[in-house]
Order: C-alpha cells, then sequence, then structure tokens
C-alpha cells in the first residue's frame, strides 16, 4: 500500500492529528529494540520524546491504541488449535452474553456480527487459543456451558493455513 | 511498510516450534507474558522492564530481538484496535476447492486485505478488509466478487465485547511442563 493511501485510511473521523498519523506510521512494524526506543521515534519525527509518549497515551486513552507491547505469534508458541467459534444468541440478550464470553481468558477477541439468513445464522463469534483442537473443543465447550439455553447453534472454523497476515489493523 | 507473513502451512510448523519452544529461558517467559500490556511510558523502558526481572536493559533487548527473530514475537509495538479508523469487515466466501488457490491469491494481492485464513468449513475463506471509508470498502467486495464469480458475505462488527485481560502463557507453559509435552 502506499503512503498516499495509508494516509487516506487514518481518516479525520479518528480524530488523529498530523503528528499522531506520523506516529503511528512510525511505530506500526514496531518500536526500535534500543535502550530509548521513544527517543528514537522522536528524532525520527522531529519533536520531542515527550511528545511522542503524551501522544501514544492518549491514542491509548481514546482507545485507538489497544496496548503497545510485545505482541506474541500464538502459532510459533505452540498454540496450534485456533478456531474461530460463532453461536447464535437471542438479539436481545447479545450484549450481557458477549461480555461474560469476552471476559473469559482463553477468548482473545469476542464480537458481535450480523447473521445473514439463510447461510449464516451465528451472530456471537469468539476466537479461541488453544494448544491443540482437542483443548480448543474443551473450551467450547464451556463457552457452551455459559450460553446454556441462550443458544440456537454453534460452530467452529478451525485455521487451516494463514493466506496473508499483515501487522497494520486500521 | 508491511510485514506479509505469506503462506503458513500451520500443521507442517509444528514439529520444529514445539521443538523450538523447549529453548525459551525463564526470562523469555517472562517478557513474553509480564509484557503483553503497555510497556512502561518512561525514557528508557527495557531499563524499567529489567529492574522489574532482575536482569540488565542490555539482556532485554537482546532478549527481545532473539524472540522476534525466532518468530515467537512479531514486534513489540502498538495494537491498533479494529474499526477505530476507517471502514473494515470480516468476509467469508465459499470456494470450490478447485479455485481455492487462485481466489485466495487474489484476495490477498489486495493492500486492503490484512488477514486472509483459510478455514475448515463450507465457507473456507475468510478475510478482513480495510478501506478509507464504506464505499471504498464495498466497491473491494464488489470487486472481488467480480473476479473471482463467487458471492462475498459480508460480517461487520457490530458490538466489540473484548476485554483485555491478557493471555497468559505462563500458566500455560507451566501445564506443557507438568504434562511432559
Amino acid at each position: 500500500m502506499d503512503v498516499a493511501v495509508e494516509y487516506k485510511l487514518l481518516s479525520d473521523e479518528a480524530g488523529l492529528d498530523e503528528i499522531e498519523r506520523k506516529i503511528i506510521y512510525a511505530t506500526q512494524a514496531g518500536l526500535p529494540l534500543v535502550a530509548r526506543p521513544y527517543d528514537a521515534i522522536a528524532e525520527q519525527l522531529g519533536i520531542s520524546m515527550q511528545e511522542v509518549v503524551s501522544r501514544l497515551r492518549r491514542m491509548l486513552q481514546r482507545g485507538i491504541i489497544r496496548r503497545i507491547a510485545a505482541v506474541p505469534n500464538h502459532y510459533a508458541l505452540g498454540y496450534k488449535g485456533n478456531g474461530m467459534t460463532v453461536w447464535d444468541v437471542p438479539d436481545d440478550k447479545i450484549t450481557e452474553l458477549g461480555q461474560q464470553v469476552g471476559e473469559l481468558d482463553f477468548v482473545s477477541h469476542c464480537y458481535h456480527r450480523p447473521r445473514i439468513m439463510p447461510d449464516w445464522p451465528y451472530n456471537l463469534f469468539a476466537m479461541v487459543h488453544a494448544h491443540n483442537r482437542e483443548e480448543a473443543m474443551v473450551l467450547v465447550t464451556k463457552i457452551a456451558a455459559l450460553l446454556g439455553e441462550n443458544e440456537s447453534g454453534h460452530d467452529v472454523l478451525f485455521s487451516q493455513r494463514i493466506l496473508k497476515k499483515t501487522g497494520m489493523r486500521l | 511498510m508491511h510485514r506479509v507473513n505469506t503462506i503458513i502451512k500451520v500443521d507442517d510448523r509444528e514439529n520444529t516450534q514445539q521443538h523450538g519452544q523447549k529453548k525459551l529461558t525463564d526470562l523469555e517467559k517472562h517478557l513474553l507474558n509480564d509484557f503483553q500490556h503497555n510497556l512502561p511510558f518512561v525514557s528508557r523502558p527495557f531499563s524499567e522492564i529489567a529492574k522489574q526481572l532482575g536482569s540488565s536493559e542490555d539482556v532485554v533487548i537482546d532478549t527481545l530481538n532473539n524472540l522476534k527473530e525466532k518468530g515467537f514475537i512479531s514486534r513489540v509495538g502498538a495494537v491498533f484496535r479494529a474499526n477505530s479508523i476507517g471502514a473494515s469487515t470480516l468476509a467469508a466466501m465459499a470456494v470450490p476447492m478447485g479455485e481455492l488457490e487462485n481466489i485466495a491469491a487474489m484476495v490477498s494481492s489486495y493492500s486492503e486485505v490484512n488477514h486472509n485464513y483459510q478455514r475448515e468449513h463450507h465457507f473456507n475463506l475468510w478475510f478482513v478488509v480495510t478501506a478509507s471509508d464504506e464505499e471504498a470498502l464495498n466497491n473491494i467486495l464488489y470487486d472481488i466478487e467480480c473476479r473471482s464469480g463467487h458471492p462475498v458475505m459480508s460480517l461487520p462488527m457490530l458490538e466489540d465485547y473484548h476485554i483485555d485481560l491478557g493471555f497468559d502463557l505462563g500458566m500455560d507453559f507451566k501445564h506443557r511442563e507438568e504434562s511432559g509435552v
């Protein structure tokens, strides 16, 4: 993706200013692993280290950045049972149920998405990570138990191949 | 600017990765487990981490570099909230096996597609599309439908229930060691 298109992606809707956009582009592939990483970014952008830190902090507070941290690679770390679990739950209870599922420590992402009838009856998505499929299926039964009678059906879609995965999650 | 991990065959990697995992040191485990949340916002964050772990700044930096080289971490940096910027959706297609390779490659070729997975299901191709706005997003989905000859199901996120409690790798390493795997 060329830089012009990437800049366009960071639309004004997110309320990002020029400096914040520059910080995102300078750090999206990771912070430099040097003693003073924020100073390195600051020098690159011609601003102060304090400014870099305060902008990052504000983007964290606003929820644009979820965290700044070591990002583990689940597969390399031995998590090979990665399943997208999908559930059909009542729309009027989905917020409450979604929050309960999202709190489970083995669920990395939990989203409400639309049903597309008749092909796709599932409205709640939860990603589970386990060492293997057997272990993942145990986690699925835990979610099923939590949802109880609220669930009218579910499925698990295991990943067979990662065809593309880029660091940028804009 | 994008780091693209193309075509990782998950099953093929299993043996080598398990072998590699046994080599993780205590420091590596702590770095992986304790610093998934936020890197300290101080001038020398790795020095701060080193203090907490009873190590030195140099060793922490070297260890993180090593974890990155070995592929255990993809980076030390910002994780952006999905949908916080632009318009995005999770798209799915049911593609006949004979056409899968070509269609998957075509889908991956879009710079707006940042994740693309083959999954075991009637809907066997799942990808995330992120564009500047709704219209640009719909144009890409329509383009993929025309070029592939198959419908694309679009499932945009309506609500995010994720609560970031981290991912407790330490427990799992412990379990792994105890079970002798």
